[in-house]
């Protein structure tokens, strides 16, 4: 199984991530990471569905996806194509004793501190998957205390906007 | 809005390319005030809609309210709302046109569930109209309340929740739309009380906005030109026919291409009619309970020509043996059908009468340049071979009981040729397949997909609405036909005189069937009673619903009843015929096993034994 990243075009409208979600629970594929937001069109919002899944299936989900009403296009980017961000926030215990350990850390990932207190600090981090993977293995020792994070969001490199065709 | 909005003539179904009908004239002028009930019923005026099959309750009450003062759109009361969803797809499939049913939220809409999941697996355009809770109960489990949308969003083409009653003809005028182009489907619209029952206003035609939706009805040239090739060249092709081709109306097209090029037909269980019966190059049914011929020739063919078929489990049988020697030509108007299950060669996607037209413009062009044909007459030996040494038939039961293949041959052969048949789900479908010759696209209404036990009855009303001067005939099982009975007492009251042929063998037939064959004669909650104990009386049943009441129970009394339900038309007619239960369906290719273990008889396998 190798992972692929949907770019999906759909219709802001009540339910459309349900039909979307659906299609993939139907057929037991987990989505790994995904991410709704708004796009440079009012009415048009933008997902961004990270799964592992099969050529053959995905090919087929992607088919059953452009089936529905509200999905207006479908992009897969691949990584070498085009820029993949996921946004971390992770509460690492952190006092006096091993603080600048932990700041140290999180400027080498070019991270930032956003909450601080005696106990733990609140690190803010971008980047891929496996940046913040990273990042997270060398802050472990320390203690994670809480970990959040967003789905991937990810934009084709180039001048080329996926949404000038889709939308006339 | 083309499809939804043109319709042809009543009775004129029948025909493979119905004319159009004048577009019933749009209500003019400015936006007026009305109700959003008003403008409901005012949007299915203009939209063409002239029946709709359905039950009122609470939140679907204000809707009813200006439908009493329709002319144009007339409402069949029903007595379930599953009854209401397979009327409306009977009488889309009779007629090609939308088909309509209205429940109210909760259990009514929630009774359409089972007929819209048909729909969409038979791909029939369908609008279900759906009261919901007012917009501020909604979300608080108030008294029936059920998220439809949510239910029957895998089960739909599409849904919509109507939250504003400015947009209720949009919806609607979308709804249609959807449901009848493309590939078709069903569409549910869900409308909440206080939305029916608010000011708004009405203008017609309103915009559609559906930016994602865009089907390719225009087949590729060049995709064409690589199937035209492929099919000069085969020496083994075969017309793989699906429903696809009776939906696009294509049935002249298709006959058109299998005589222009000597290609052997087969049609699935859905595109039963969609090529004469009679006509020579026909080799029947493929799948399950086709026969040899059309399963041989599939497995031996050489280029598979789909046409609006969708390599169904139970015409492909294991997946990983069927036609292994076949290359693929896929037409469908659905994409995401193509190379599914079998990989397609030669993709296609567009109308499929768009298509066939082009195939046979592209193959004489061929044939044209080729250096030489292909002769087709050894493939024709060979199939000409299997069919000649294996015909469909059957025995006549060892216990002197009613053959029920006769039963269904006999009601073929006697009634007109331009009669509508609707089957239940089960052995009595598949004879009806069978042993009822087809010479015309929407003849034969079934459930394929989803095998819906019970669909004979209520299509047939609907089919019946649609063309009321056919003979429609529902051929049921007794098992079936204990599910949805109750329609007949729509049909008494609504003057919708169908004949129901009871195909009554005590038991849940095809399971029973199973249990002889796979769980060794163990019957297992498969006698239903109705020959034992004869519970219920189907004679008196069908008086106690208005309908004439027959029964046959031997051979020589089977002609008369068809004879005498023929000339009753002022009522329905039900016939209890009394047939043996140890009948089994044949050929039959058991579940699991490759098609070319096809038995045309128990342990006979022509395919099998050959090849060894």
């Amino acid at each position: 199984m190798t992972r692929h990243t949907l770019s999906v075009l759909v219709e802001d409208k009540p339910g459309v991530l349900a039909r979307v979600a659906g299609l993939f629970s139907r057929r037991g594929f987990n989505i790994e990471s995904l991410a709704v937001g708004r796009t440079e069109h009012p009415d048009i919002s933008r997902m961004t569905i990270v799964v592992s899944v099969d050529e053959l299936p995905l090919e087929q989900v992607t088919k059953q996806l452009n089936k529905l009403i509200n999905v207006i296009k479908i992009v897969e980017l691949e990584p070498a194509a085009s820029v993949q961000r996921q946004l971390l926030l992770v509460k690492v215990r952190a006092d006096a004793t091993v603080r600048s350990q932990v700041l140290e850390t999180v400027q080498l990932f070019r991270a930032k501190v956003v909450d601080v207190s005696p106990e733990a600090v609140t690190v803010e981090a971008t980047g891929t998957s496996e940046k913040l993977d990273a990042l997270l293995r060398m802050l472990e020792p320390y203690g994670l205390r809480e970990i959040v994070q967003s789905g991937m969001v990810a934009i084709g490199r180039g001048a080329r906007s996926i949404t000038a065709t889709a939308v006339r | 809005m083309t499809s939804a909005t043109s319709r042809p003539a009543p009775g004129e179904s029948s025909s493979p390319r119905p004319g159009p009908r004048p577009k019933p004239a749009p209500p003019s002028g400015a936006p007026i005030r009305v109700t959003g009930a008003q403008s409901l019923v005012r949007s299915l005026e203009a939209v063409g809609c002239e029946v709709v099959f359905g039950i009122p309750g609470g939140t679907i009450l204000p809707a009813y309210d200006p439908l009493l003062d329709s002319t144009k759109v007339r409402h069949i009361l029903v007595r379930h709302e599953q009854g209401a969803g397979h009327a409306a797809t009977g009488y889309a499939q009779a007629t090609g046109q939308v088909g309509v049913c209205m429940a109210t939220s909760g259990p009514g809409a929630t009774n359409l569930v089972t007929p819209l999941a048909d729909a969409n697996m038979d791909s029939v355009p369908v609008v279900a109209i759906t009261g919901q809770q007012s917009r501020p109960l909604i979300g608080t489990d108030a008294f029936q309340e059920a998220d439809i949308c949510g239910i029957t969003m895998p089960i739909t083409k599409h849904n919509f929740l109507v939250t504003d009653a400015a947009d209720i003809p949009r919806a609607i005028a979308e709804a249609f739309h959807l449901a009848s182009t493309g590939r078709p489907g069903p569409v549910l619209v869900d409308i909440p009380k206080d939305v029916l029952q608010e000011m708004t206003s009405f203008s017609w035609p309103p915009e559609l906005r559906l930016p994602g939706y865009r089907p390719t009805t225009r087949p590729h040239g060049k995709q064409v030109r690589e199937a035209a090739k492929l099919i000069a060249a085969a020496r083994r092709p075969v017309l793989y026919v699906g429903g696809g081709v009776i939906k696009a109306e294509a049935s002249a097209e298709l006959l058109e291409l299998a005589e222009s090029t000597g290609i052997p037909v087969v049609t699935t269980l859905m595109a039963r009619g969609a090529f004469p019966d009679s006509h020579p190059q026909h080799m029947g049914m493929p799948g399950m309970h086709g026969t040899v011929g059309a399963v041989a020739a599939m497995q031996k063919s050489d280029l598979l020509i789909a046409l609006g078929a969708r390599f169904d489990d139970r015409v492909t049988g294991q997946l990983a043996t069927f036609a292994p020697d076949a290359q693929v030509v896929h037409a469908d108007i659905d994409p995401a059908e193509i190379s599914k299950n079998r990989r397609a060669d030669v993709p296609i996607v567009g109308d499929c009468k768009e298509i066939i037209r082009d195939l046979v413009d592209a193959v004489r062009a061929e044939k044209e340049n080729a250096a030489r044909t292909v002769d087709l007459t050894p493939w024709w030996d060979q199939l000409n071979a299997l069919r000649e040494t294996f015909p469909l038939g059957y025995d006549w039961p060892e216990d002197g009981t009613l053959s029920p293949q006769f039963v269904i041959e006999r009601i073929g052969l006697l009634t007109p040729p331009d009669t509508l048949f609707t089957a239940g789900v089960g052995q009595h479908q598949m004879w009806a397949a069978q042993f009822v010759k087809y010479e015309r696209p929407r003849t034969w209404i079934n459930s394929g997909g989803l095998g819906t036990m019970g669909y004979a009855v209520p299509a047939a009303m609907g089919a019946k609405a649609g063309v009321p001067d056919v003979q429609v005939w529902a051929i049921d099982g007794d098992g079936c036909f204990q599910m949805t009975n109750q329609e007949l007492a729509t049909c008494a009251i609504e003057g919708l005189p169908i004949k129901v042929a009871v195909i009554n063998n005590g038991n849940l037939g095809m399971v029973r069937q199973w249990q002889t064959l796979f769980y060794g004669e163990r019957y297992s909650s498969t006698d239903l009673g109705t020959h034992k104990h004869r519970i219920p009386d189907f004679k008196l049943l069908a008086e106690a619903y208005g309908c004439a009441g027959l029964r046959a129970e031997s051979r020589d009394q089977v002609d008369g009843v068809i004879q005498q339900a023929m000339e009753i038309n002022d009522r329905p007619v039900v016939i209890d015929f009394v047939v043996g239960k140890d009948a089994q369906v044949w050929p039959m290719v058991a579940a699991g096993t490759g098609n070319s273990e096809i038995m045309a008889a128990r342990g006979i396998r022509p395919l099998f034994d050959e090849d060894e």
